[in-house]
């Protein structure tokens, strides 16, 4: 990954502290910082118990009394607002705070083959085999290292001064709307990796081995969504076809806003292959941490975002009952204001103003926008921010 | 089958309820609702053996939802308990009573392990706490330590402790099926208090009907089982279809008697192994390997020996590498913590052995 540098630096401040960052620390401080964070996880999991089984199930009896609620108001003309809306929250909290959380393994000790990771599946048209090992495997142990973390603009996007700018990123923004409202299309072909594809470093042949799973799982959710349901409604079909892809849609942007949130506000860092090498268990850490950035809200919006509202956390402690990442967040951000390392986090409003700003400003060459590539070592730092 | 089975397990209903399948729908309405899986409610729990200073025996009955297969006599099931109302554990148990027809009610039978540690004992919460009302999880019934269809002239049934229960099973279902042949019931247990349904087993003895039941304690004196011993309760009994289930010197003494015979069916409890950090053997079952306990994560200990498990981070986060440990002792490096359950899904890159330890590769 070489970075497109700008010859004069630009005055303001370094708003991407990646890999100063990084060195900043001492490897003793590095080591000692593991150790806090390895002391929580322990602490926690010694914790884990009724509260956190009673939790995950009433989330599960909500989501489902949503869904059956949604399906069933279909059959009332008047009430379609309100069966999409049920939908809609129905299988946010199925994709988020279930699916995504269960499929980490932070149920697994429950013993429940219901709430396991390897039994999961989710109700949009990714299939979990797929996506547990895109996102568990390569984005969850290689966050935010340019040329190992897919997650960074998805094949798609220029997210990073670190991906060269090519005129096909002018599209940036347009990519950026399409990728919102199709995204879990986008999720499901994350693996084809279409734009290797493209580029010719892989084959469409490489790819048949995810082609009958992903067929299925699109077969299973377009036929209950868009041929059963409806039919079962009758006369109504259209209507109840629309309200599913209505829930569909709005679960996509919901969905879309809240993970772009997650690592790609400024203040997020990201990394090169080179500073990642040979990793200590304590580095790794204080790099999910770099790399990552909240969300600030209620308890209800945590719930609905299954509290990837709180990224850092989730990074720090992936397999970890997200309910508990309010609760550690206050330790670990004691322990990041000792250590002076930035804890970045924000309303949604702004951390979503600050995402759109970068597509719109990545869209265009460095040299148009006046910003040059963050591989330039550079002393001044964006401090920890107040939430 | 009913109507309401036929529609909750047909493909239209199944299609609809994609990705999560009826029963996850069912469960929410009412625990005992289910189209495929087996849950049960225990009606009734009876102390069948309670000595002091002894672990107790009980007899539980469930009444399984409608889901249940029924079982031939012999098999087992595995039950799932939330013990503390949030860690299901499972452990496997022979049912008690006599071959079942879908739906019916069914019990089992077992001894409290006294070396289960506290809020893991299945068998101890069982035993000890459990209260009629109770939901508990079960599988269908399964394995082949069964009676044929069609029953032998003689039947010859051997047991120790509370391996009765699946020999009981047998028994019972002899008796219901009116078996117009011989049976011989041969049973160890420590001492007259110890005996597992001795009432039962009394008047099935005095009944007579064909049934000769023999019980030898050997704290009263009787001799351990031996060839010579087993030829003269039933002479040319190497030739006689035979089942026996109970501790493994008790099987490993049949076994010797046996000399091959394929009258022979044996079920045994296997002997508790070894538990020290580092040494024992580590053995994945599936490619039949074995080594060496090198102390070292198992992923690491399998690759040595030149398996490919599915593995990614190798730090213990993205569970690609999930396999299930049938038996032993293992510590997660990472946490320091152990974790002795059988049958349980681990994170081999993180997870190295202590003592003896079997993986399902």
């Amino acid at each position: 990954m070489t970075a497109t540098l700008n010859e004069t630096p630009a005055p303001e401040a370094h708003r991407i502290p990646g890999d100063v960052l990084l060195n900043r620390l001492t490897p003793e401080q590095i080591e000692a910082f593991g150790a806090e964070m390895d002391a929580i996880r322990r602490r926690v999991i010694a914790e884990l118990g009724d509260e956190d089984a009673t939790y995950i199930r009433k989330v599960v009896k909500t989501q489902r009394a949503f869904e059956v609620a949604g399906r069933a108001l279909f059959y009332v003309p008047p009430a379609w607002p309100l069966a999409v809306a049920a939908l809609s929250v129905s299988k946010i909290l199925d994709n988020m705070e279930i699916g995504h959380n269960v499929m980490h393994g932070q149920y697994d000790w429950m013993g429940d083959p219901g709430l396991s990771s390897r039994m999961y599946e989710w109700d949009n048209v990714c299939p979990s085999e797929q996506w547990k090992y895109s996102h568990n495997y390569i984005h969850h142990t290689y966050t935010n290292i340019h040329g190992l973390d897919r997650d960074i603009g998805y094949g798609v996007l220029r997210m990073d001064e670190d991906q060269e700018w090519r005129p096909y990123y002018l599209g940036n923004p347009l990519y950026a709307t399409l990728l919102m409202l199709g995204f879990e299309w986008g999720v499901a072909m994350h693996d084809l990796e279409v734009e290797r594809i493209f580029a010719g470093e892989k084959t469409w042949a490489d790819t048949r081995h995810l082609h009958a799973g992903l067929i299925r799982k699109i077969r299973d959710q377009a036929l209950k969504d868009y041929l059963l349901f409806p039919a079962l409604t009758g006369p109504l079909f259209p209507l109840t076809l629309a309200g599913n892809a209505t829930a569909n849609l709005v679960r996509n942007i919901w969905a879309f806003n809240i993970i772009f949130c997650g690592h790609f506000p400024a203040g997020v860092s990201t990394f090169s292959e080179e500073e990642c090498e040979d990793e200590s268990r304590g580095h790794w850490y204080y790099r999910q941490l770099l790399g990552s950035a909240n969300i600030t809200g209620s308890r209800l919006f945590h719930t609905m975002t299954g509290n990837l509202s709180h990224q850092i956390e989730h990074h720090l402690f992936p397999d970890i009952p997200a309910r508990r990442y309010p609760e550690i967040a206050e330790d670990v951000r004691e322990i990041c204001e000792r250590y002076g390392i930035a804890y970045t986090t924000g309303p949604l409003g702004r951390q979503l103003g600050s995402v759109a700003r970068k597509i719109c400003r990545l869209a265009l060459p460095d040299r148009l926008t006046g910003r040059r590539g963050s591989r330039q070592p550079d002393p001044v730092v964006e401090p920890a921010r107040a939430a | 089958m009913s109507l309401t089975d036929t529609i909750l397990r047909s493909r239209a209903v199944a299609a609809l309820t994609s990705p999560h399948g009826v029963d996850r729908y069912l469960e929410q309405v009412h625990p005992m609702w289910a189209a495929h899986e087996v849950r049960a409610r225990i009606v009734d729990v009876h102390r069948e053996v309670d000595v002091p200073g002894h672990p107790a025996v009980a007899t539980i009955t469930v009444q399984p939802t409608s889901t249940w297969r029924g079982h031939r006599a012999g098999q087992h099931v595995a039950l799932g308990i939330e013990i503390d109302g949030a860690r299901r554990t499972t452990r496997v148990f022979s049912v008690s009573s006599p071959e079942s027809r879908p739906g019916d009610r069914i019990t089992i039978t077992l001894r409290a392990n006294p070396a289960a540690p506290d809020g893991q004992g299945v068998s101890r919460h069982l035993v000890e706490r459990a209260e009629p009302g109770t939901m508990v999880h079960l599988s269908q019934a399964e394995g082949d330590f069964v009676l044929p269809d069609r029953v032998p002239e003689h039947v010859l049934l051997i047991s120790g402790g509370s391996g009765i229960t699946p020999v009981m099973s047998m028994l019972r279902s002899l008796q219901r099926r009116t078996h117009r042949g011989r049976v011989t019931f041969v049973h160890y247990s420590r001492s007259p208090e110890h005996q597992i349904f001795a009432a039962e087993l009394d008047d099935v003895r005095r009944s007579g009907h064909g049934i000769d039941v023999h019980l030898f304690h050997p704290e009263l004196g009787d001799p351990a089982l031996s060839a010579a011993r087993l030829e003269r309760l039933v002479p040319g009994y190497r030739e006689v279809p035979t089942w026996a289930c109970g501790p493994a010197p008790l099987v490993e003494a049949v076994r010797a008697g046996y000399d091959g015979s394929d009258a022979l069916r044996v079920e045994y409890f296997q002997p508790p192994r070894t538990t020290v950090t580092g040494v024992g053997d580590v053995s994945f079952a599936r490619s039949g390997l074995a080594a060496a306990n090198s102390g070292a994560p198992l992923l690491e200990q399998a690759e040595a020996l030149g398996l490919t498990p599915a593995s990614g981070c190798r730090m213990g986060i993205c569970l690609s590498c999930v396999s299930r440990k049938t038996e032993g002792t293992v510590r997660n490096v990472v946490t320091g913590e152990e974790s002795s359950l059988p049958d349980e899904d681990i994170r081999i890159c993180v997870s190295a052995p202590v003592g003896d330890c079997v993986v399902d590769l």
